[in-house]
């Protein structure tokens, strides 16, 4: 399925969780936040949601800034 | 408050000073130069991850999860929407609910958008944020912001990264006087010691800067600087200082003088 991720087409497996997906680009869950269709996903949850096909998900770090 | 310590929403940190982590040469110097703010607050960005880049350096992996309390800000966001978004998210990848808040409202002076800003303080104050949103120097408008339930009003001093100093100390001591029981931290424009010195002199809470030293010659050193101006100018706050006299009044006394 396709999804939206950081706006960008992504391919994702059918029914892939929010954890699985972070696995499979290569992130470490704990420094990360997830919105999911413009809800934040909470940690806890990561291994809980599953995506659907377009489903527009931003994963967000931190960053320098002031 | 004393001297050393800086209470917001109940909590204390070590420094006056607030520093932010953005637009150094490098991880090391940024590390070095927060060293030496002695700040214990310190400002990140919340942005997408680039996924076209892995296993890139974190910019957590050169912060002392110890001595530094992170303070993510919403920069970047020119609606009310998006600014309580991003604290959202912000506060899911920190796990805490200190946010400080921006609303743009105007590229080219990244001045704030005060409908927007004030908007989005009443949101995030309900969902139990604490709040400390970059305004101007505007006592009406940082009223407002505090009867929302701001934790403190951030004015700025000149333009975001302008360097500038304080360009309006008549709108700054106004609202120094009517905001008296949430900290006012002077947010934006500080580009030498003195403006950092002249503001805690006037009685600011604090100050908040990150261009003023990242984009210093030597950071270190200017953030050394920096530490130094806010302590001497809070005590000299403290202190209160002397009255301004025209004609000259004599230090030695004036009587025993040989003749």
């Amino acid at each position: 399925m396709t999804i939206l991720l950081n706006g960008k087409d992504h391919d994702a497996p059918e029914g892939a969780t929010v954890i699985a997906l972070l696995e499979t680009v290569g992130l470490a869950p704990g420094r990360v936040a997830v919105e999911v269709n413009g809800r934040v996903v909470r940690r806890d949850d990561f291994s809980r949601v599953a995506l659907s096909e377009h489903d527009r998900v931003e994963v967000v770090q931190f960053v320098g800034g002031g | 408050m004393t001297s050393d310590t800086l209470t917001i929403a109940g909590k204390s940190y070590a420094s006056r000073l607030i520093v932010g982590t953005g637009k150094y040469p490098g991880f090391e110097v940024m590390r070095r130069a927060i060293e030496a703010s002695g700040a214990s607050l310190v400002t990140v960005a919340v942005r997408r991850v680039d996924l076209s880049r892995r296993g890139g350096e974190s910019l957590l992996d050169h912060l002392d999860a110890r001595a530094t309390t992170l303070l993510p800000n919403t920069a970047g966001c020119y609606t009310a929407d998006d600014a309580v978004r991003t604290a959202r998210l912000a506060r899911e990848a920190g796990l805490s609910d200190l946010i400080k808040l921006e609303v743009i409202g105007d590229e080219k002076t990244l001045f704030p958008d005060n409908e927007g800003l004030l908007q989005a303080t009443r949101t995030l104050v309900k969902e139990g944020f604490i709040v400390l949103p970059y305004t101007n120097d505007d006592v009406v408008v940082a009223r407002k912001l505090r009867d929302a339930g701001a934790a403190a009003v951030m004015p700025l001093a000149a333009p975001i990264g302008s360097g500038l100093g304080l360009q309006n100390p008549a709108n700054l001591r106004i609202l120094l006087e009517a905001i008296r029981d949430i900290p006012v931290i002077v947010d934006a424009g500080v580009g030498t010691p003195s403006d950092a010195a002249l503001v805690m002199e006037m009685g600011a809470d604090g100050v908040l800067m990150n261009t003023g030293i990242a984009g210093a010659g030597d950071p270190v050193k200017m953030a050394r600087g920096m530490r130094l101006a806010v302590e001497a100018g809070r005590l000299a706050y403290e202190a209160g200082r002397v009255p301004r006299k025209l004609y000259a009044t004599a230090s030695s006394p004036i009587e025993g003088i040989v003749r």
